[in-house]
């Protein structure tokens, strides 16, 4: 077993959470909570396979894989900007719907292949000691965009003027409004780079971390745990990139773990075939649950985290918060 | 063209149940359409999940057995939501529900040879207990951390999933199946087949008790939200979180009791299906039972009296669906009823109006004095206003 495969591999799935992440932050800073990223990624997963798998280009199917999710956080947008509805149950409803409709549309996708997106080993990083080979070498083209994501989108929220927009219009609609803000034009806007976003995890799934269909269990609660992240994060995409990572690599771990006889000298306990397995698997759900508990109290106790006007939606005219 | 939204000032008697009516059959027009796009063909397939599920007493009586379990989980996210409670965590209730009421069979708790009228109740005990403590863990980390219940509960989902598959696959596996062994007759559910020899037309239904659990907690849970002081009170928290905390209610106490006695209800749930239908624990027991109980307490608005129907109406479509290409139509059915009923109720609340701008070449032909609104100055529209 090699700990630099599993860190590398952790690396890689992280990317996949970075993503669904940061799109939800981005739609959370905005004031919506989207709920329906579980979703967003299976029909992005979905629509990036079969859309690579017809045309066989996978940058082809990556860019469908964004506009799918981009249209269905749209959906989202009209139904709880426009129509005022409850955001918890339509992104529950985009939630059920995307699983439904990627179940639909993922018929017969299983057990084929398509092309990956093509991984590369960056030239003069890849020689860093320790570090390099884990983070630098033979990783798939979407981690590095993750990484020039992560500090991208933080400068974007944090240190420009659109960012400023964007934050007034998650912590005080009306006060946005009477500057000359468009509220309900970026809502929208945020609230579909966030769909967008999703839909570039769930196609990292497919065409490039774990390629291949295999229905829901492509996803497999990954879009929850990308929401979990953004509480523990404190709605910060560096927070959340970290998280990620670190997430992931738990999950790789396992599958590395069930492989080996010893670790560190001792009788592995996790071997296959001994009913520990299943407890290791809870591991990965216990952990959000415990990171989202401490990510509530440090919200709690600091009194920063969730945008102020997240969840309620914007009435012009109305008495604002 | 700008569409306002304006309050409705009253609610015409008829609407909602108009407007439900008719985003089930919008949702149904569009997951046609899907189907039809995607090769199948929508008319054959709708006659034929009528037909598989109300077509003669037998399949009725299937069914009431598919819909079984999703008046029990339904009622029990009715319960939850009415108070705002977002618990989608029924499906890991029902689990451990059913792995409750297995325990007391396989471990077991009770001496080999007990009666069947001790023993069932001992299993709903225990049903009830295990899925009521599946959804007092939630109910405690929103309550006293703030932690988002939508979240825990789905994470324990998963978690209940593989606390059953280490059983089935462990300690009770049935010589390494996936499966445990068969319950003694004692620890089933009676169905109606079991007296046909008294009526001969019971022959074959497989109706079991598990029906009476849902219609009577139905009718408890609906004296308890309406006629009682805690109904009263759960349902002022849900509409008026503020007005509650003003009135002295102990909301966190309030949240953990219903959140407990909602993860009880989905619990029971599991428990008939294993004692009622299955006959044994596996660890694929439920086909989303918990998830679709979602969107059964939706389509109900949380009445205990409606949540009956609308389980059965998707008891048929999880029976008859189960046949349907491609497999993942009743799930895409699912989803979009959802969506086409929260837009539903948004007519319910709101009158949309649509106005007219009169367009800028239309105004300047017409003459200047016809239309004074409609010169205004053709300046940015703001965000269709709102």
């Amino acid at each position: 077993m090699d700990l630099g495969l599993i860190l590398a591999g952790g690396i890689a799935s992280g990317t996949v959470l970075l993503f669904a992440a940061i799109g939800e932050i981005f739609a959370e800073r905005a004031g919506i909570l989207n709920l329906g990223v579980e979703g967003m990624m299976l029909m992005g997963a979905v629509a990036g396979f079969s859309t690579t798998l017809t045309t066989g280009n996978p940058w082809i199917g990556l860019v469908a894989a964004m506009t799918v999710g981009g249209l269905l956080a749209l959906l989202h947008a009209v139904v709880t900007i426009h129509l005022r509805a409850d955001q918890v149950v339509s992104g529950l409803a985009l939630t059920f719907l995307g699983t439904g409709l990627a179940r639909v549309l993922g018929e017969g996708l299983a057990n084929t292949n398509v092309a990956r997106l093509p991984a590369f080993t960056v030239p003069v990083l890849s020689n860093i000691p320790i570090v390099g080979p884990i983070v630098f070498r033979d990783q798939s083209v979407l981690v590095y965009v993750g990484f020039v994501l992560v500090p991208l989108a933080w400068f974007w929220i944090e240190g420009t003027r659109p960012g400023l927009h964007l934050r007034a219009v998650g912590e005080a609609p009306a006060a946005a409004d009477a500057q000359g803000i468009g509220v309900y034009r970026l809502r929208y806007a945020y609230v579909v780079l966030g769909g967008v976003l999703a839909g570039l995890a769930g196609a990292t799934i497919t065409l490039a971390v774990a390629p291949g269909w295999f229905g829901d269990q492509t996803v497999n609660g990954r879009g929850w745990i990308a929401i979990g992240l953004v509480i523990f994060a404190r709605w910060n995409p560096i927070r959340a990139a970290i998280g990620g990572y670190l997430f992931a690599t738990i999950t790789p771990f396992n599958l590395g773990l069930q492989g080996v006889d010893r670790i560190l000298g001792f009788e592995n306990p996790f071997l296959p075939g001994r009913s520990a397995t299943f407890f290791l698997d809870m591991l990965p759900y216990l952990f959000v649950i415990a990171v989202v508990i401490l990510g509530s109290r440090q919200a709690a106790r600091r009194r920063i985290g969730a945008p102020a006007a997240l969840g309620i939606p914007y009435v012009r005219g109305e008495r604002g918060r | 063209m700008t569409i306002r939204l304006e309050p409705r000032t009253s609610v015409p008697r008829w609407l909602s149940p108009a407007l439900t009516i008719g985003a089930v059959a919008v949702a149904l027009t569009i997951s046609g359409a899907v189907i039809a796009a995607v090769g199948g063909d929508p008319v054959a397939s709708y006659l034929h999940i009528l037909n598989a599920s109300f077509g003669s007493v037998g399949v009725l009586s299937d069914t009431l057995v598919k819909a079984t379990p999703l008046i029990l989980t339904g009622l029990a996210c009715a319960l939850a939501f009415r108070m705002r409670l977002w618990n989608i965590g029924a499906e890991g209730q029902f689990l451990l529900g059913a792995w409750g009421a297995s325990a007391v069979v396989l471990f077991p708790l009770v001496p080999d040879g007990t009666p069947a009228i001790i023993l069932i109740p001992v299993m709903m005990l225990a049903g009830m207990l295990a899925g009521g403590l599946w959804g007092f863990i939630p109910g405690v980390l929103r309550a006293r951390l703030g932690v988002n219940e939508i979240i825990a509960t789905l994470m324990l989902n998963y978690v209940a999933l593989l606390w059953i598959q280490f059983w089935v696959f462990g300690a009770w596996s049935e010589s390494g199946f996936q499966q445990t062994k068969a319950f003694p007759d004692a620890a089933l559910l009676p169905r109606l087949a079991d007296f046909a020899d008294a009526v001969p037309a019971f022959a074959g239904l497989t109706v079991h008790l598990g029906l009476l659990f849902g219609l009577v907690t139905a009718g408890l849970l609906w004296l308890f939200l309406e006629r009682s002081r805690w109904g009263y009170e759960i349902r002022l928290i849900g509409d008026s979180p503020r007005a509650a905390r003003y009135a002295g209610i102990d909301i966190g106490r309030r949240l953990i009791i219903v959140f407990a006695i909602s993860g009880a209800i989905a619990g029971l749930a599991g428990m008939s299906e294993v004692s009622g239908v299955v006959g044994r624990l596996q660890d694929r027991i439920s086909p989303g039972y918990g998830f679709t109980a979602v969107i059964v307490a939706y389509l109900a608005k949380f009445r205990p009296g409606r949540v009956i129907v609308a389980a059965i109406l998707f008891g048929a479509l999880i029976l008859a669906g189960r046949e349907i290409q491609p497999s993942g139509v009743p799930a895409m059915i699912q989803g979009i009823i959802l969506f086409t009923l929260i837009v539903a109720d948004v007519l319910v609340r709101y009158r949309v109006r649509i106005e007219r701008r009169v367009p800028v070449t239309a105004a300047a032909a017409s003459p200047p004095a016809a239309s004074p609104p409609a010169a205004s100055p053709p300046a940015p529209s703001p965000g269709a206003g709102g």
